[in-house]
């Protein structure tokens, strides 16, 4: 049988078996927790605590009332120690606020399940989304409760929980499936009260068999109709937002569009089982599953961490590195981003800690373009990279713009086949950025 | 333990296959035809590639080092366009005129154009060209077995049908022609290694030839469309010219038309034009019109009005 899948895409070697069957280990620490305050796309928070102030597990660090924002809450109980610059994954330096770990892990009282919450009005979860902090798990980082609101004229017909995990290494959504599949379906299930007239579906890439036949099980046991779970074709970027949808429903959107339009919502596999535990649970979403991993790591692992949990003691709870890396990335290789140090620390976004050394990195040198239309091939927003990387070198946005290059999703397809190792998905990303730079410069005026 | 991390734009990770890995490859699947070559029209015909190989490196290389420009003749590209030029050149020309040839290439159409990428049309092919025009007898002495005569798309031009050599000597290579054509065998060993390694598609090798054998029926050729098939320089053309990755568009579609033009085009000139063989300027004149084909045949962008055909 063939699988459902999207027109384009790649094949990178998976190395997934460095942490696939790694149970995921619970890891507590110990001293100062670093929370940065962007942590989620849309609106920065800000910080709602001083120096000095006492905070519980769940107590509320940062905060925006903006309607996209999500809080910030502490993973630790303990004491503030500062409220100050500390570098942040991509290397920038952010306010953050820092809590001296006081090893207790006492939790804020206010965070008790929602009574009868099976019963209640659905729209009653969309507070307590928000107030946990749950944003999208998978990297992106949007918040939830947004997502879950969509404007009344658009019908939800499907909500589909994106199990894909289509980044080479990473295992944390695939053990996430393995280890709590009921979690997992009962958040679909409060999701779908929402709308009642969406079909569930379960999107997870053919490569986790064991995945897949653990969610069918989990569906089946609890009695979850309206819910199935498809497999999909194993191909890079299956779990693109767009490729699912392709994939899943045969529909398409123009690149202004957002998943709603065409009646999807889609969301991570963390993501749905962290609004059944803040639903039913009560719990906040102040820890993550971090997959660490890479060839230049000793033992790879899959961890279940407290959110401001510094990188450095992830490596060292995986046995350090055994060979030097060059590249310590934060995500996955096609698409996360390169840390220039591991002092920082574990966000929302952090999915995986991946450490390449000089081998598996493959730093070669930049060759002329041959034309071999290896990128065209791979594109699956039908982009011709080959084209678009000189216009940007140019400065030709126009054309850019003509030429569609702000379709770009840059999932990295493009790069990873280029004979001559081009930075194509890096002249799109730049091409993009500096023609919203310029949009904004032209709407301020 | 940690010194000095690379930072650096997604993704982070590489297709192994790289440029000079392509030519490589391109090179191995060169190398049945050219032995084949060496079989049957002797040491001669070894020395011939061995000059334009060695003329094309050593333009490369010189003309880089004048122009101050990195060296680029590891990739293998030179090489490349050396092997093919021998290929299109009688095992009997003379070699100085091989050595020009070489420089034509490598100088004129290659790097005057910016180098490799930037070439309009395919070097060797244009070489063979201007070899043709500059000295048209050494370049149409075909000898096999120590005898010159007409190859078979010649004997078919004059109409003397009669004298065609059996369709086995053709298959196996054992018929006057240019070096690296003469075994359609050898060059179809070399097309499943392209195809294996996944350095080339199929599309355009297939679609040329089939367009060729449906031509050389809709225009009554008079030998069948297997005979012109294996005839000429159409398969090492198809097969290792026209599937050039600088000079053929980069869209599947785009390469489909290229394809088709570049089968029309080869028959119109066997059958009607003034030399009895057409594959290297159906190649040449198709590499012009690519940036049109390009322009033509972009893909669908995702979302953009209808999906993909």
């Amino acid at each position: 049988m063939k699988l459902p899948t999207f027109w384009g895409g790649i094949h990178p070697p998976q190395n997934k078996v460095l942490t696939a069957d790694e149970k995921i280990e619970q890891y507590l620490p110990k001293g100062e927790l670093v929370f940065p305050m962007p942590q989620n796309i849309g609106a920065p928070c800000a910080p709602v605590v001083a120096k000095g102030d006492r905070v519980l597990v769940g107590t509320r660090l940062g905060n925006n009332d903006a309607f996209v924002s999500a809080p910030i809450l502490s993973s630790v109980s303990g004491t503030v120690k500062d409220v100050t610059l500390r570098m942040t994954t991509p290397g920038t330096f952010e306010n953050c606020v820092v809590v001296e770990n006081d090893g207790k892990y006492e939790k804020a009282p206010e965070w008790q399940p929602l009574p009868d919450y099976e019963n209640i009005d659905p729209k009653e979860y969309l507070k307590r989304i928000r107030d946990a902090g749950i944003v999208g798990f998978g990297g992106a980082t949007f918040p939830t409760a947004v997502k879950l609101s969509p404007p009344p004229d658009k019908k939800i017909k499907w909500l589909i929980v994106n199990g894909v995990e289509c980044e080479p290494y990473l295992n944390c959504d695939n053990r996430l499936m393995l280890e709590s599949p009921d979690e997992v379906v009962n958040g679909l299930k409060l999701v779908l009260r929402l709308f009642p007239e969406a079909q569930g579906v379960i999107a997870i890439e053919n490569n986790k068999p064991e995945a897949v036949k653990t969610m069918e099980e989990a569906v089946k046991r609890l009695g979850a109709s309206g819910i199935t779970v498809q497999p999909l074709a194993v191909k890079y970027p299956q779990g693109a937002e767009k490729m699912l949808i392709e994939a899943l429903t045969g529909q398409e959107y123009v690149v202004t569009a957002l998943p709603a339009d065409v009646g999807c919502i889609i969301l991570n596999v963390r993501t749905t089982q962290q609004i059944y535990r803040a639903i039913a649970l009560g719990e906040p979403a102040v820890t993550r599953v971090v997959t660490v991993t890479g060839d230049a790591v000793a033992h790879p692992k899959n961890i279940s961490v407290p959110l401001g949990t510094s990188v450095r003691e992830l490596v060292e709870l995986c046995g350090g590195f055994k060979e030097q890396p060059v590249k310590i990335l934060s995500g996955g290789p096609m698409m996360g981003v390169s840390m220039r140090s591991i002092d920082v620390p574990v966000v929302k976004g952090t999915s995986g800690i991946l450490a390449l050394t000089a081998k598996s990195a493959m730093l070669k040198p930049i060759t002329a373009c041959l034309h071999c239309g290896k990128c065209v091939e791979a594109c699956p927003m039908g982009l011709v990279p080959t084209v678009l990387e000189p216009l940007v070198a140019a400065r030709m946005y126009k054309r850019f713009e003509e030429e569609g290059g702000m379709n770009c999703i840059e999932c990295g397809s493009c790069t990873y086949v280029c004979p001559a190792h081009r930075p194509l998905t890096q002249g799109c990303r730049d091409g993009k950025a500096s023609v919203m730079a310029m949009r904004r410069k032209a709407a301020a005026k | 333990m940690e010194r000095l991390l690379v930072v650096s734009s997604s993704p982070h990770i590489h297709s192994p296959l790289d440029t000079q890995k392509v030519m490589g490859w391109v090179l191995a699947a060169l190398a049945p035809a050219g032995l084949a070559g060496v079989y049957f029209f002797g040491v001669r015909a070894a020395a011939v590639m061995a000059v334009c190989v060695a003329s094309c490196v050593i333009f490369e290389y010189l003309w880089e080092k004048c122009l101050k420009k990195p060296s680029t003749v590891n990739d293998l590209s030179a090489a490349v366009t050396g092997l093919l030029l021998a290929y299109n050149l009688p095992p009997t020309i003379p070699f100085w005129m091989a050595v020009l040839g070489s420089l034509f290439a490598m100088v004129v159409v290659k790097h005057l154009f910016g180098g490799l990428g930037c070439n309009i049309v395919n070097p060797a092919l244009a070489a063979r060209a201007m070899m043709l025009t500059s000295w048209p007898v050494p370049m149409t002495t075909w000898t096999i077995d120590g005898v010159s005569g007409p190859t078979p798309l010649a004997l078919i031009k004059m109409g003397a049908t009669d004298q065609l050599p059996p369709l086995q000597d053709l298959f196996i290579g054992h018929v006057g022609g240019c070096i690296g054509e003469t075994s359609a065998l050898a060059l179809l060993i070399g097309f499943g290694i392209l195809l294996y390694k996944d350095i080339i598609k199929w599309h355009i090798p297939v679609v040329y030839v089939a367009t060729v054998a449906v031509l050389s029926v809709a225009f009554q050729r008079p030998v069948t469309p297997l005979y012109e098939i294996l005839s000429g320089g159409l398969l090492l053309g198809a097969i290792f010219m026209a599937t050039d990755y600088v000079t053929t568009p980069v869209t599947r579609r785009g390469q489909i038309i290229f394809a088709v033009g570049c089968g029309v085009l080869a028959t119109l000139i066997r059958t009607w034009g003034g030399y009895p063989e057409g594959v290297s300027y159906s190649i040449l004149i198709m590499n012009l019109v690519v940036p049109l084909i390009d322009r033509a045949t972009k893909p669908h962008i995702f979302g953009e009005v209808k999906k993909h055909a």
